[in-house]
């Protein structure tokens, strides 16, 4: 009896654990930690850039660092079975321009490296760096995500 | 009983047809009504920002906002809208009209061959604009460049591509007035009312609109319909803004962040693209307008 119970209980356990391990996997809610997490790091820089917090070079290479995480990770995680549901803001545009959203992640990477080392040489270089990069945010945000609502 | 059905039936059609005839006649402005004017380039660029016209107008799929030849698909619970080529070309877009012509688009949605234009042109908002404003605007738009290629027709079922009809609509929604000033409010608020009311059109794409396509009066600025049709258009009354300060709005025009560090998205990108080339006075303007819209009850 207590074997039986012992296989339930470990059984009831081990899919606990896988199904947390593919909620930790699945994509949107991974897409939506890296947005999180760029959104964080673009508080921090802009609270230097508006003399509310003091400037720290460390922090904006930590920034510069996460936003290229971003730039790498985000193309492969659309696969089309991730087009619905967990609140996703990705529209289908997505998928019907794969090549197009790819092109402009790439584009994101490349003006974060571009202007890595400006923004973490001082407050000045940082505020002509965070325009260029808020402009690469915005030409993926304007087809691809859907406004809050 | 049938015979006197039918009599009130027929009556009723040929009181009732020449009745609409008169009410749904097209207005026009005529070149009478405008005065000597001497056009101002700069203030014409700064409408055609705060006007958007680039966002519609311009050839779909290419960066240039100069190269105003239409194209645009715009999708509607009425049909297709084809956006017209408004380019200086004088044949395929305005490069012939004259400024009567212009302003009657503009001011009564009316077109220069007489025909009523579709409220997709936003002429519930353009005409609360000034002619001053209008003919700047008119002016400006004429120096930039000629694209020919005229635009198909729209695409309407029955019976919304019959113009005429369009007459009815603007008793019910379209009243011609001037934008007038609140002499009670300052001159930065009124400077605000005017640009987001008048040429800013902001309530077009943030107010809910009714069966037959209108902005909800008591409901306006409480957010709407995507006009890509995903996601929704926020509500930018105090009813949910009431933590943004007036430089919390400027700041969104001019770089397109919010107040928590995110960035607008969808076709407000292509707004912010406008007003961030607009005065940071015009901005602060709007800022201080939109700062004191009350939450609907």
């Amino acid at each position: 009896m207590w074997n039986k119970a012992a296989v339930v209980l470990i059984g009831l356990g081990m899919a606990l654990g896988v199904s947390a391990v593919v909620a930790q996997t699945s994509p949107i809610a991974a897409r939506k930690a890296l947005m999180k997490a760029n959104n964080d790091n673009a508080r921090v820089a802009i609270q230097m850039m508006r003399g509310q917090a003091p400037f720290d070079a460390a922090k904006v290479d930590a920034a510069f660092v996460q936003w290229a995480d971003t730039a790498q990770k985000l193309p492969g995680l659309f696969p089309e079975n991730s087009k619905t549901g967990e609140e996703t803001r990705a529209t289908p545009k997505i998928w019907a321009n794969k090549s197009d959203f790819d092109s402009k992640a790439a584009a994101f990477g490349k003006a974060v490296a571009e202007n890595r080392d400006k923004a973490k040489a001082s407050l000045d270089g940082l505020k002509a760096a965070i325009p260029v990069v808020g402009k690469a945010c915005d030409n993926c945000h304007e087809d691809y995500r859907a406004p809050k609502q | 009983m049938l015979r006197k059905v039918v009599i009130f039936a027929v009556l009723a059609a040929i009181v009732s047809a020449p009745a609409f005839w008169f009410l749904t006649i097209p207005a026009t402005i005529p070149a009478s009504a405008l005065a000597p004017h001497t056009p101002d380039l700069a203030n014409g660029r700064t409408m055609f920002l705060i006007g958007g016209c680039a966002s519609c107008h311009a050839v779909p799929k290419q960066k240039d906002e100069k190269r105003l030849g239409g194209g645009l698909a715009l999708n509607s619970p009425f049909g297709v809208f084809y956006v017209p080529n408004i380019s200086s070309d004088t044949k395929d877009g305005i490069g012939g009209w004259s400024e009567a012509q212009f302003v009657t688009a503009m001011v009564k949605g009316t077109s220069p061959s007489g025909e009523h234009l579709y409220p997709a042109l936003p002429y519930t908002s353009y005409q609360r604009m000034r002619l001053d404003d209008l003919r700047d605007l008119f002016a400006y738009l004429k120096t930039l460049p000629p694209v020919a290629g005229k635009v198909r027709d729209h695409d309407l079922p029955f019976p919304f591509n019959i113009r005429r009809t369009l007459g009815l609509w603007k008793l019910l929604f379209h009243d011609g007035k001037t934008f007038k000033p609140d002499p009670a409010q300052s001159v930065q608020w009124n400077r605000g009312a005017y640009l987001v009311n008048g040429p800013g059109h902001c309530a077009e794409c943030h107010s809910p609109r009714n069966a037959l396509g209108a902005i909800v009066a008591g409901k306006r600025f409480t957010g709407g319909q995507s006009p890509t049709g995903q996601g929704g258009v926020p509500n930018i009354t105090q009813g949910k803004l009431h933590d943004w300060t007036v430089a919390d709005f400027a700041e969104v025009l001019d770089t397109g962040m919010t107040p928590d560090s995110d960035r607008v998205g969808g076709p407000m990108v292509e707004v912010v693209r406008n007003t961030s080339q607009l005065s940071a006075g015009d901005r602060e303007a709007i800022g201080v307008f939109l700062k004191s819209l009350p939450a609907p009850n």
